[in-house]
């Protein structure tokens, strides 16, 4: 651990204060808390506001995993495991069933997390309405007065349009029937996972100034009309050809020789365990 | 070396440093940071400028570890400057008694206090010199000293601004003292509307191309403002915390050297018309900055449809390390997402994928 | 006869003034302008009743009040005092103007439909006249893509528009189609009643013809109440069965338009009516 820096990087004032933000956000369940955003050596847009919710919840017995896009190995996740594991010595796992701590960007992992689990998202863009409303100052009040038509009028203009929704990622959900969130850039695929989940979800905009949560047990429903059902990414008639599953999200892979299309699957812990259990 | 399909991220990285090391070494000659920091006095500017942290050693180091990137060195300097305690709040500065090295007033021909060229590249002619390769930088050196050895400092005589004239006759608002707690930007999220105190704090740090472009899109018609430089004072100020145990004293830390503007338009007042005022001051000699400041202070004061009126668009894209952060951010892994809108884009394309949903 | 029915709208007293104003305010009134402190009494005390299916006129020139009155009803503006009850809103018996802004947004959705002269007010140009109309049932909390898309397209026909336009976006509509889309997008909700602002100001006089045709047709198959605007007497004549003529914020004539056409009472009105061919 680096001698010259607090454990966990920040000092404690902030983690209390950016843990005070974190329990109004689990209070007001899908509600954008504003926050006193650090600084932090990584950049601004690069996981900060992810990087210092980890950092003020994480204590000398965690067991902390990073990943991005699915992958443990992915450069900005290895490079965020390194930094937060310079300040605080804390054990590491590739193994999402071990970890106590989750960082994550872009996925939730495959296998189903437990109670005593916290997921901790990356946002860019904290705001869900944003693709309908520039202003901070329009959308807080629309929040404020649940003024949502224009999100809805979104999607039945896509109907109109192309036949389809084609909102893919960031997809708007309706939580506890109050706020609308935006989940992170997950694939619709993962939405779901949201729903009446035992884990907490923490979702985390440095740049954007921003802490909310979805605490354990809450309701989280994808926006869809009554009458066409929330549809998620398809794979149909695809496999991973690595472990062969049929039912995780898949990368879509160009070999970097012969330029051959191949799938495997994002989650890549997920897909090693498959393959180990396999081998046995 | 593929760099996140296959696992080997962690080595990529540590690879990707190494060659870093390589732009930093392809030369013998030395980058000595004192040169740095007392040499490229304009750069050293910006770079504080922009961190919001008044610190030349520091900034001089950040700009030799990161091959002289501006963008780089201000991020260096504010994640060290977030590690740091605030002990202090300083006692308001009092620039009226600020020791001028520079001033100037494109309002009037001749001022109280005169007009003080200082210096300027404004009127060199932009010649390269050729011969500069030749220059020994011990002999200037020596030279200035002797130089400076010579001359006697002259005492300070603090010279009036050209509004408080111009207040006296009523044509600029007098406001009355507000000592109402500034807001810390480095510590709330921006509200809208804005406090007057966060506007001007925020311009402040602001990325330097990033408010001269809005400001010179304002002049250009795309504002209402068509200012006159009413006056543009560079100099050291002296900074100072209230005394712990007697708040009738108060502890002197030491002067910073700063720009100030105050530029003046006409604005209308009822069925007449009255000069208002835009504010800019930076650190360092940043002039033209301090200059776009002032402009844009008055922009936003003049709300409107034009971008340089528009509050939350000027005092959200500014800052140097979101706007790059956000931007570099894209040369990050986005195949999941990307797959995911592919998903949306094939599925309007293939009649057959499903059913029409309408 | 249905004026013995309850009212459907019934204003009192509404005022819309812009500046202070001040004690000789009413002594000093230039038109609706105060000679002393320059306040604009854009609508001055002004009351009026809508009848359950009835189209009540309103006739004046700019800068009668006629339009602020239209905007005060929908929320536009802000006004300086008055009450306004609506048959459809708590029985009648709270005042409209100091309503929630979720009841004010309740109102505007689902008791009252608006159609502004100019349409970019009242549509968003860039989305298909589908979800434009759709925008409303979406505000009164439908959720239901099929039922909503089967009302656009009733309400299409009611209008007159092919159902094939759906997709498209107003932008590329004319000018007299256009307010036919905002016609149909203010019916959505099923209103009682219906604000028409200058509708067919601006548009070609055979197009005008068509829209004050579909407003007819619409009155007959709704059985709506409409508060129908215009500077334009031709137009009152041919739809209104009572008319309201206003003069620098005020009322000074109402009553059956027919009764107002033969034997009008102020000068003002005379001047309207024989100005008429």
């Amino acid at each position: 651990m680096n001698p010259n820096y607090n454990f966990a990087f920040l000092d404690e004032g902030s983690k209390k204060e950016i843990r005070r933000s974190i329990l109004k956000a689990v209070a007001i369940p899908g509600y954008q808390v504003p926050f006193g955003s650090r600084e932090l050596p990584i950049g601004r847009g690069w996981g900060t506001g992810g990087i210092q919710i980890t950092l003020s919840l994480i204590g000398k017995n965690d067991t902390l995993k990073v990943i991005d896009q699915g992958s443990d190995d992915s450069v900005n996740a290895v490079s965020i495991k390194k930094f937060i594991v310079e300040c605080t010595d804390v054990n590491t796992t590739t193994s999402t069933e071990k970890a106590t701590l989750i960082q994550t960007r872009h996925r939730i992992p495959e296998k189903p997390l437990t109670r005593n689990q916290i997921l901790i998202f990356q946002v860019p863009l904290p705001e869900p309405l944003r693709i309908v409303e520039p202003r901070e100052e329009i959308t807080k009040k629309m929040h404020a007065e649940m003024d949502y038509a224009p999100i809805w009028l979104q999607l039945y203009e896509s109907l109109i349009k192309y036949h389809k929704i084609t909102l893919s990622t960031e997809y708007p959900c309706m939580v506890e029937h109050r706020y609308i969130m935006n989940p992170s850039p997950i694939p619709k695929f993962d939405n779901d996972k949201l729903h009446e989940a035992p884990c907490l979800y923490l979702f985390g905009a440095g740049r954007e100034k921003k802490i909310y949560a979805i605490p354990p047990y809450t309701k989280v429903q994808s926006l869809a009309f009554d009458d066409i059902p929330f549809e998620k990414e398809s794979f149909k008639g695809k496999k991973c050809r690595l472990c062969q599953s049929e039912s995780s999200y898949l990368d879509e892979i160009f070999d970097s020789k012969t330029g051959e299309k191949f799938y495997q699957c994002s989650d890549t812990s997920y897909c090693k365990e498959r393959q180990n259990h396999v081998l046995e | 070396m593929a760099y996140v399909a296959v696992s080997g991220g962690q080595e990529a990285i540590e690879k990707s440093i190494e060659l870093l090391n390589f732009f930093r070494s392809k030369t013998d000659k030395n980058l000595d940071l004192e040169a740095i920091e007392k040499k490229l006095n304009l750069l050293i500017d910006r770079v504080m400028s922009e961190a919001g942290f008044y610190t030349s050693t520091y900034a001089a180091l950040a700009l030799k570890q990161c091959e002289g990137s501006v963008e780089e060195a201000v991020f260096l300097l504010r994640a060290y400057r977030s590690t740091l305690n605030r002990n202090y709040y300083s006692l308001p500065v009092n620039t009226n008694k600020m020791r001028v090295i520079r001033r100037i007033s494109a309002a009037f021909k001749d001022i109280q206090g005169g007009q003080i060229l200082g210096a300027t590249y404004d009127y060199t002619h932009r010649l390269m010199n050729f011969d500069l390769d030749k220059e020994s930088s011990e002999n200037i050196y020596q030279q200035m000293c002797i130089v400076l050895g010579q001359e006697k400092p002259l005492p300070v005589t603090p010279c009036e601004r050209v509004s408080t004239q111009l207040k006296k006759e009523g044509l600029i608002d007098q406001h009355s003292e507000n000592n109402e707690k500034p807001c810390d930007i480095t510590k709330n999220i921006l509200e809208f509307p804005c406090k007057r105190s966060a506007r001007l704090q925020t311009l402040s740090r602001a990325d330097t191309g990033f408010i001269s472009g809005l400001a010179y899109s304002a002049l250009r018609g795309f504002g209402q403002v068509h200012p006159t430089v009413g006056e543009l004072r560079t100099g050291y100020v002296s900074l100072e915390i209230p005394y712990l145990f007697d708040d009738k004293e108060a502890i002197d830390l030491g002067e910073i050297l700063i720009s100030e503007v105050e530029c003046f338009n006409e604005t209308s007042e009822g069925h007449q018309l009255k000069i208002g005022v835009g504010y800019g001051a930076v650190f360092g000699r940043n002039e033209n900055k301090a200059i776009a400041m002032a402009i844009l202070d008055r922009e936003l004061e003049n709300k409107g449809a034009n971008p340089p009126q528009n509050e939350e668009f000027v005092l959200t894209h500014g800052d140097s390390l979101e706007m790059n952060g956000f931007i570099s951010h894209l040369k990050l892994p986005h195949y999941v997402t990307f797959q995911s809108k592919l998903d949306a884009i094939r599925k309007t394309r293939n009649p057959n994928s499903h059913e029409s949903q309408l | 006869m249905y004026l013995n029915d309850p009212p459907i709208l019934k204003v009192q007293n509404l005022t819309v003034r812009y500046g202070n104003g001040c004690p000789d305010c009413k002594t000093n009134l230039k038109k609706n302008r105060c000679q002393k402190c320059g306040a604009v009494w854009a609508c001055n005390d002004i009351c009026l009743e809508v009848y359950p299916g009835e189209i009540l006129g309103i006739v004046g020139e700019s800068g009668s009040g006629k339009s602020t009155l239209m905007k005060s009803l929908y929320f536009d503006l802000d006004i300086t005092h008055g009450s306004a009850f609506l048959k459809e809103y708590k029985e009648g018996t709270r005042n409209i103007w100091e309503a929630s802004q979720s009841h004010k947004r309740m109102i505007r959705n689902n008791i009252m439909g608006m159609v502004y002269q100019n349409p970019i007010l009242g549509l968003r140009m860039e989305y298909s006249s589908a979800a434009n109309i759709a925008e409303k049932m979406i505000a009164a909390g439908q959720r239901n893509a099929h039922a909503m898309t089967h009302r656009v397209v009733e309400l299409l026909d009611a209008v007159e528009i092919m159902t094939s336009r759906m997709e498209e976006a107003p932008k590329n509509f004319s000018g007299g189609m256009q307010q036919r889309v905002q016609i149909s997008k203010a019916l959505a909700n099923n209103p009682t009643l219906l604000l028409l602002d200058e509708v067919t100001t601006g548009l070609d006089l055979s197009v005008q013809a068509k829209v004050l045709d579909l407003i007819r047709k619409i009155k007959a198959r709704f059985g709506i109440s409409i508060l129908l605007v215009s500077h334009d007497l031709a137009v009152i004549r041919m739809l209104a069965d009572r008319t309201i003529v206003m003069l620098d914020g005020r009322i000074i004539e109402s009553g059956l338009t027919d009764q107002i056409l033969e034997d009008p009472q102020h000068y003002y009105t005379q001047q309207l009516v024989h100005s008429l061919i």
